[in-house]
């Protein structure tokens, strides 16, 4: 888990290591969790079936990640080494609580869906590991703007695989007709193979393209930050 | 009877853990390299299911009816402090196994599965009995699914692979044809 962060030192960005910036725009692209850690998972596979729980899902754990990096790093000093993780995972359950309540009570149907989804953000390992790796030994305005960061990245992921699977699998987006009538949805796509399959699409598309660019430019580490590059590979899981 | 034996048959089969509920993920694409071990991580999660069921009963019963709001703060802490102890006695009774496991022994706590358990029973008001079988249901399940991805993935070390898809997504596109296959379980009890 510590093992990331090495790499943003290293990245070939201005003259006294990472800045706010970087800290904020690593999590998008080049620390991208889901797609490069490889955190978060069960999320990103379990509620993608539509585009809207995607969202609801997302919208819920960068609240749940902010707010706990926010405490996390401004009560560090207070927290002993021992029981450090305990403490950590306590307020997160907290927040997940208060997210909890808060969808129940603003987007009821959203909350429905996702059912026991919503309380196990708990473990989602991208919250703790960025309590762990950074907001443990950072202060209060960057950890939040690494949470933040992380956490539209982990949101762009979310978004890519709930669309790719909607849009296969029901043609609709958001609920909305995208194909027409005459369209047969590809019902395995909303299905639980469907998940694996449509990450497994996206993370090939990853390769590949990582693959051609240390091809062209050996000699430079990727460093486009931004997602316009994510957005059209991903309708490629159609030829899987 | 016939109940108990469609929650063991429904939670190990039609709902499993891993490949239909994608909870357990981790573990599932972190430490299935080899049959062996894949078979003792499962059976430690086995363990630590059934004994979380048999203290979220508890639980359920005698604390959280007064207060429902603090569910997910005290499954998580019960969880922790299970996994801790059964980390200290794994270490004691066999520590082969213990270097073996390495960090997904800790990892059993955000081990979605065991939190997915506790949140399940509690959902569906299983009593004390319905849980230990919904448990040991689910740990039959996450062993079935470890090891079936094992043995795939240990026969896959000599099939020529693209580089492109070598590592996780390889790992994804087995889990997904093992989900599809999984799928078929899905009319199970729907005929009877």
């Amino acid at each position: 888990m510590n093992h990331d962060h090495g790499q943003a030192a290293t990245a070939p960005v201005g003259k006294h290591g990472p800045t706010a910036a970087e800290d904020f725009l690593k999590g998008i692209w080049r620390e991208n969790p889901v797609l490069v850690q490889l955190l978060g998972l069960c999320p990103t596979l379990a509620v993608t079936n539509t585009l809207g729980n995607s969202l609801g899902m997302a919208v819920a754990t960068v609240f749940v990640l902010c707010c706990s990096s926010v405490l996390v790093s401004s009560a560090r000093k207070l927290i002993p080494n021992e029981v450090r993780i305990t403490g950590y995972i306590l307020i997160i359950a907290t927040f997940v609580t208060i997210a909890d309540m808060m969808l129940e009570a603003l987007v009821p149907v959203i909350h429905e869906a996702l059912g026991a989804f919503i309380a196990l953000i708990v473990v989602n390992c991208i919250i703790l590991g960025r309590q762990e790796a950074f907001s443990a030994k950072h202060g209060v305005w960057r950890s939040f703007l690494d949470a933040l960061g992380m956490g539209l990245g982990f949101t762009i992921m979310l978004v890519i695989m709930g669309g790719v699977r909607e849009l296969l699998g029901s043609g609709t987006l958001l609920g909305y007709s995208v194909f027409g009538p005459r369209f047969e949805p590809w019902v395995i796509m909303v299905l639980p193979p469907g998940g694996f399959l449509t990450l497994a699409g996206v993370l090939l598309v990853m390769g590949w393209h990582r693959e051609r660019k240390a091809a062209a430019r050996p000699d430079l580490a990727p460093r486009t930050v931004g997602a316009p590059t994510t957005t059209e590979p991903a309708l490629e899981p159609a030829g899987v | 009877m016939g109940d108990l034996l469609w929650i063991f048959a429904s939670s190990m089969l039609v709902n499993n853990f891993t490949l239909v509920l994608f909870l357990g993920l981790c573990a599932f694409l972190g430490v299935t390299n080899k049959i062996a071990t894949a078979l003792r991580l499962g059976l430690a999660n086995l363990f630590v299911l059934v004994i979380t069921a048999a203290s979220v009963s508890f639980l359920n019963r005698f604390v959280l009816d007064s207060a429902p709001f603090l569910r997910t703060i005290a499954f998580i802490v019960v969880i922790a402090s299970l996994v801790q102890i059964v980390e200290m006695m794994i270490k004691k009774l066999s520590p082969a196994l213990f270097r073996e496991l390495g960090i997904y022994l800790p990892l059993i706590t955000t081990n979605c599965a065991i939190l997915g358990l506790a949140i399940f029973q509690t959902n569906r008001e299983y009593g004390f009995v319905q849980g230990q079988v919904f448990a040991l249901g689910s740990g039959a399940g996450l062993i079935l699914a470890l090891v079936l991805m094992a043995s795939v993935r240990e026969k896959m070390q000599f099939a020529s692979v693209p580089a492109v898809a070598k590592g996780t997504a390889l790992s994804l596109i087995i889990a997904g044809s093992l989900s599809l296959a999984f799928m078929g379980f899905a009319g199970l009890g729907s005929g009877g």
